[in-house]
């Protein structure tokens, strides 16, 4: 009896792992079964000439460009106000936080990281409305606001990894610089941080990634459908998981849905090249708290 | 006890509290915008009613259920597969498969939520409709396999992780007195693990609830009660993501707050259920 039920669930697992990776690589292949043929220059470029749209000479309108910018810039601005506040919480966590707060401290984060991606956007669209009350007209959602509700989103997947990563030090590492007469920040800063700079990068990457994909935060802080590229830190603007979400609701024909797919693969392999570039910065696949 | 406080401490100190009073500053947020809401006794006939605005209707119970019937459906579903595929990968495959299925894994995490639904609407949607024959095919039943597939991940991630957690000391023993691999999960890792799968369930619905994007464009958005699971639905993260239809004065754009608060208190409630297991089961060992 028991033999059977140990072939049994053998034999699910394996069926298990099988309907997974078909149900995976069933959806890739449609997709760029759909997608592939609409990759080209002019999904990027639409009629105008790639060095004029590059030099923001000229604007493009029935391409990628302004969009696919938009997530760049997205990208790097939330990820220069995250970086250094998530890393430097993470380093409060791991080597000063002692006591009653640390307990506190990590429900508070695990909040932060459980808060739905929507509920944050609403945050966000909620700070417009209360700052119009006091500056009326003047704030709208723009792509600042999306920035600063994606730091906020990516926040705690920064602290957690920092302070993994020095978690993780070995004690003897750990412990030969103060016995060598080292102060505590010298430790830090000479010892534990590059001693754990790839865990600390490779989170960092990840985050970025997360970044990138997150539609429900930006869809209530400033994305639209049509901007052109992003003129200023305050206006609205394009950005490719917004993009491919309108396509799905709104095409007009076969000719907008097609380039909603070749979007998709865009995105996609931009999201799975940051993931790669991290595992390979981790070189080892071990694998992370907080998995998401 | 005195310590001398390095001015380096007090950077990093700050990040940390300013990173924890923004978690404060979102729930403050919703519950200010709420709090007319909640004042006026209303906030039990907003939780408990049905949606229907031309009668003054602004219930968000349709939703609530929408999200919970929605999640449990994708957790029944995602649940055993991601057990079966933690088993392969943490001992049934040949240790060479399991790093590529490991490293496979972890990047079906990074793959974004809106490409699933994307393809899944295009590919699953008319197959849907074909199957239940009558609708637009968009609803629960649609959106719960494809929110299965992102929550996989994030499942398996955590039970290989709990699983491998487990000392060698056992393991090795068992593998001494002649178990099989199998034998060695059923037996060995999953007494011992058991905690981290209720914590992995206890994430991977969180998660669940969380994601807007699947229910937004997969479920329906029909604001009507679901009566059965072929049915289109509005879950909470899509009511909110629909807010900008609304305007911000009326009574629609205030429901919002209360979907807000909803999931905030929500998942918060699962994240304290989460801590709390992992310190009770680290302490009980």
């Amino acid at each position: 009896m028991r033999k059977t039920i140990e072939s049994c669930i053998t034999f699910f697992s394996w069926g298990a792992l099988f309907l997974l990776l078909m149900a995976l690589f069933t959806l890739i292949a449609y997709l760029i079964q759909k997608g592939a043929d609409s990759i080209q220059l002019s999904l990027f470029f639409g009629d105008t000439t790639p060095l004029d749209a590059l030099l923001l000479r000229r604007q493009v309108f029935d391409g990628l460009f302004p969009a696919i910018a938009g997530t760049f810039i997205l990208i790097a601005c939330s990820m220069l106000i995250a970086i250094p506040i998530g890393v430097a919480g993470g380093i409060y966590m791991a080597e000063y936080c002692k006591g009653k707060l640390k307990p506190l401290f990590n429900l508070t984060f695990d909040i932060l990281a459980g808060i739905p991606s929507i509920v944050v956007g609403l945050a966000g669209l909620l700070l417009t409305i209360l700052l119009n009350r006091h500056f009326p007209r003047q704030i709208a959602p723009c792509l600042l606001l999306s920035c600063l509700c994606l730091a906020l989103l990516v926040l705690p997947y920064l602290i957690r990894t920092t302070q993994t990563a020095l978690e993780s030090i070995d004690p003897l590492i750990r412990k030969t610089a103060p016995a060598l007469g080292a102060s505590r920040s010298q430790n830090i800063t000479l010892v534990l941080l590059p001693h754990s700079i790839s865990d600390i990068i490779s989170g960092i990457i990840l985050a970025t990634g997360r970044c990138a994909e997150d539609t429900a935060v930006i869809m209530l802080t400033g994305v639209v459908a049509t901007a052109g590229f992003p003129r200023s830190l305050l206006g609205q603007y394009e950005a490719l998981p917004f993009y491919i979400y309108y396509i799905s609701s709104q095409y007009t024909g076969p000719e907008e849905l097609a380039n909603g797919f070749g979007a998709a693969i865009i995105l996609l392999l931009l999201c799975i090249g940051l993931l790669g570039l991290a595992l390979w910065i981790q070189r080892r696949f071990t694998t992370f708290l907080l998995f998401r | 006890m005195l310590r001398s406080y390095s001015p380096s401490e007090y950077l990093f100190f700050t990040a940390a509290v300013f990173s924890g009073l923004l978690t404060a500053a979102v729930f403050g947020f919703l519950f200010f915008f709420g709090l007319p809401l909640l004042q006026s006794g209303q906030l039990a006939d907003v939780l408990f009613s049905s949606w229907a605005p031309g009668k003054g209707l602004y219930g968000i119970y349709p939703m609530l259920l929408s999200s919970l019937t929605l999640a449990t459906l994708s957790m029944l579903i995602s649940f055993p597969i991601s057990l079966g595929c933690s088993f392969i990968i943490t001992a049934l495959a040949p240790l060479r498969l399991r790093r590529v299925l490991l490293a496979l894994i972890r990047v079906m995490t990074g793959i974004p939520t809106v490409v699933y639904s994307f393809a899944a609407l295009f590919f699953l949607v008319p197959l849907m409709r074909n199957l239940i024959g009558h609708g637009s095919g968009m609803s629960i039943l649609t959106a719960a396999p494809v929110l299965a597939l992102v929550i996989a991940p994030t499942m398996i991630l955590f039970f290989v992780n709990s699983f491998n957690k487990v000392s060698p000391r056992f393991t090795l023993a068992a593998e001494a007195l002649g178990c099989s691999k199998i034998q060695k999960i059923l037996y060995i890792i999953l007494p011992q693990a058991w905690p981290g799968v209720i914590n992995g369930i206890l994430l991977g619905f969180g998660r669940a609830m969380g994601d807007t994007m699947v229910s937004l464009m997969l479920a329906g958005n029909s604001t009507a009660m679901p009566e059965a699971v072929t049915d289109s639905a509005r879950t909470l993260t899509a009511h909110i993501a629909l807010v900008l239809a609304f305007d911000f004065d009326s009574m629609e754009f205030k429901s919002i707050f209360v979907c807000g608060l909803s999931l905030y208190l929500l998942t918060a409630l699962l994240m304290l259920l989460f801590r709390l297991s992992t310190a009770y089961f680290s302490q009980a060992r």
